[in-house]
């Protein structure tokens, strides 16, 4: 080269196009987990969460292929202000990717809105409204494990075939709890029952026996309970206590977790019914997953189907970015990628995420075994029945959402 | 109005809750000026007392009425040795904000260790099972629960308001100095009815235990009723509290019943009520 000049030029040039170039192919991910760390959800989200979130990076291999990937958490309390502010920061400040986890629906529906507006992404496994992917569904959100549709269809179908025509709602008094009893309302009027009273219960109510009375006065077949959490286990365990079971009335829990069914102990939820999408023991995948999961839990806890949905909803994410070939920072472009890919993981088996940003994979009605059915401990569940994925959901042809086109 | 007889005797039973809880706090603040925060953790640990009794040593929940709130008793003298007591000469304030402190540390670290679900209590044998009343069906366990807390409530009024002990107590705070004149020795004596404040609420946890599940956040859940509850009744007032607790447990199970959705906002409404128009409470006396 003869002009030092021009050769400073192209070095530059050079220098430029390989800076511009390790843009394009930026692998740096982060990921915030946010949920509700020390309230009345902790146990089926939670910490829990943030060690899923940590097993999918490192079942990932992103690192050995030169990602950095890191997994930030927070604690929203459950209260839609404190978790939007958290998630205006991470989203600003921090330069998070995606949210994980984002468990009850009042705070979901909130931070839905956000990551729309900040062209983030939100992966939610925890809230239960099937809102997020109706008249709230959005480009940049997909809701992954379950909603109230979904567990309306499956529990709400199964026990009016079984006879009880007649429901009375004891329902948590916010976005969830009307969302659950809505949807569940139509299923029963639709399999040929009635609903004939409901009562609305404060969140994290302790004493539950005035609306259990009022249950119990209604003479209704089935007590719907519309609510979750420390709620259910509550109003199940003073239900046995005021005879309810024992006076013919059966009590459908709409939402139970593992953790519920662990807490209350076999001999007081023993017969119930409900869905969950995931169970430790349903396959060796699930069983495999589960017992590294629960080595590294609190208490050698067995995952809900929440932190479960954090770990397959991750996989899933990465894959995604792979196949883009580096991480665009662009929520709705990574979202769409990821509604392409069918997919596929140990948990939660093949699936696919449809265009309202519904994920689809199978729904289990599981029954809580006897104490003597047992064989060891977290062993609760006999799978019952099981409905397909697309047959699970909220069909698109009902939907509200504006992203499906008609 | 079967229903409506119904839900007062349910309210009844979460009266007697809210009256052991605020008399331990009515007890404790009347004789010591402490506003004591950490009440609901205690009740907390009162109910957990009794699931550890159950499932590490194998002593029953007979025996766990006792052995609790003794255990629990013993802990709050600790406290109050170790900490409260420096305290004594300053503004409540400061009290408030130790005893919250410590509510914070303690519930957090059980449920670092237990979990937020909770854990599973059972009826005792002798309990279960439930009679008909023809209005409603009366589990025989909350039955005892309502008798049961009546009479240590009245017992304890009667200790502080009727007995040489508790004219002993009621002087050492109206003048500590004069009393231990007399050759009384006042800082145990406001140690001891600290722990017997404390011993009330671990006593309601132990109640508790079977109606509810046992986690970590129950007190925290219920502590800011209880304190409505008090301020309602007049702070520092025995009696008061008592006839509070009842009566207010009463108010919100007709609430549940006509109006379920402000069942958790109707005591405070009745409390800003009260201190609109009688400002040191219903039974409280102008400081």
């Amino acid at each position: 080269m003869k002009h030092p000049i021009s050769a400073l030029f192209l070095g530059s040039a050079l220098a430029l196009a390989a800076t511009t170039g390790a843009f394009a192919q930026d692998k740096t991910i982060k990921i915030g987990v946010l949920t509700d760390m020390s309230g009345l959800y902790s146990d089926l989200g939670g910490a829990g969460s943030t060690v899923a979130a940590q097993m999918a990076v490192e079942d990932s291999g992103l690192a050995a292929k030169g990602w950095k990937v890191e997994v930030i958490s927070a604690d929203h309390q459950n209260k839609p202000d404190v978790a939007t502010n958290i998630a205006r920061q991470w989203v600003d400040v921090e330069k998070v990717d995606i949210f994980m986890d984002v468990l009850n629906s009042g705070v979901a529906l909130a931070v839905n809105n956000l990551v729309r507006e900040k062209n983030s992404i939100l992966i939610d496994t925890g809230a239960a409204t099937s809102d997020l992917t109706n008249a709230q569904c959005s480009p940049n959100t997909i809701h992954w494990v379950y909603d109230t549709y979904m567990l309306a269809n499956s529990t709400g179908q199964a026990l009016v075939k079984a006879g009880g025509d007649t429901w009375f709602f004891l329902t948590a008094d916010y976005a969830f709890g009307a969302a659950l009893e809505r949807d569940t309302t139509a299923v029963v009027v639709k399999s040929g029952g009635k609903v004939i009273g409901s009562v609305k219960h404060p969140l994290n109510s302790s004493d539950f026996s005035s609306f259990l009375l009022q249950a119990q006065a209604s003479k209704a077949k089935i007590i719907g309970m519309a609510n979750a959490g420390g709620d259910t286990t509550n109003t199940i365990k003073q239900a046995s206590e005021f005879g309810i079971v024992a006076g013919g009335q059966k009590l459908a829990g709409l939402l139970l977790f593992i953790t519920d069914v662990h807490s209350l102990g076999l001999k007081v939820a023993q017969g119930l019914n409900f869905t969950e999408t995931f169970y430790w023991d349903l396959n060796d995948g699930t069983r495999a997953f589960s017992k590294r999961f629960s080595e590294r839990a609190k208490n050698k806890a067995e995952p809900s189907m929440v932190q479960a949905g954090v770990y397959s909803g991750l996989i899933h994410y990465f894959k995604a970015l792979e196949a883009m070939g580096g991480n665009p920072h662009d929520g709705a472009k990574v979202v769409a990628k990821m509604k392409e890919m069918p997919t596929d993981d140990p948990l939660f088996g093949k699936g696919s995420i449809r265009v309202d940003g519904r994920k689809i994979h199978p729904a289990y009605l599981f029954e809580v075994k006897k104490p003597e059915e047992s064989k060891g401990p977290w062993d609760y569940y006999k799978l019952v029945g099981t409905t397909p994925g697309d047959q699970a959901f909220r069909p698109l042809s009902e939907s509200a959402c504006p992203l499906v086109k008609k | 109005m079967q229903a409506l007889y119904a839900q007062l005797l349910v309210g009844l039973i979460n009266g007697s809750f809210y009256a052991l809880l605020s008399l331990g706090l009515a007890v404790i603040f009347g004789m010591l000026n402490i506003i004591n925060f950490a009440h609901g953790a205690l009740y907390m640990m009162g109910a957990f007392c009794a699931y550890f009794l159950l499932n590490v040593a194998g002593i029953g929940y007979w025996p766990a009425l006792i052995i609790a709130p003794i255990a629990v008793g013993i802990f709050g003298m600790i406290l109050e040795r170790t900490m409260l007591q420096w305290l004594s000469g300053l503004d409540h304030l400061y009290g408030l904000l130790l005893t919250f402190g410590i509510a914070l540390i303690v519930q957090g670290v059980f449920q670092n260790y237990f979990g937020s679900s909770g854990l599973p209590y059972a009826i005792p044998d002798e309990l279960k099972g439930g009679m008909n009343l023809g209005f409603m069906f009366l589990p025989i366990y909350r039955g005892w629960v309502v008798v049961f807390s009546l009479a240590v409530c009245l017992a304890t009024w009667y200790l502080i308001e009727r007995t040489r002990l508790g004219a002993y107590l009621r002087a050492a705070t109206e003048n500590p100095t004069l009393v231990r004149a007399f050759g009384i020795n006042v800082p145990r004596m406001i140690t001891l009815t600290y722990g017997l404040g404390v011993g009330l609420a671990a006593l309601a946890g132990v109640l508790s235990a079977p109606i509810n599940q046992v986690r970590p956040l129950m007190g925290a859940d219920l502590i800011i009723v209880v304190f409505a509850v008090v301020v309602i009744g007049g702070m520092g007032s025995i009696m008061g509290s008592i006839i509070t607790g009842f009566a207010l447990g009463v108010i919100e199970g007709l609430t549940k019943y006509f109006y379920p959705e402000a069942s958790n906002t109707v005591v405070f409404v009745l409390m800003v009520l009260v201190l609109l128009i009688k400002p040191t409470g219903l039974t409280g006396r102008a400081a």
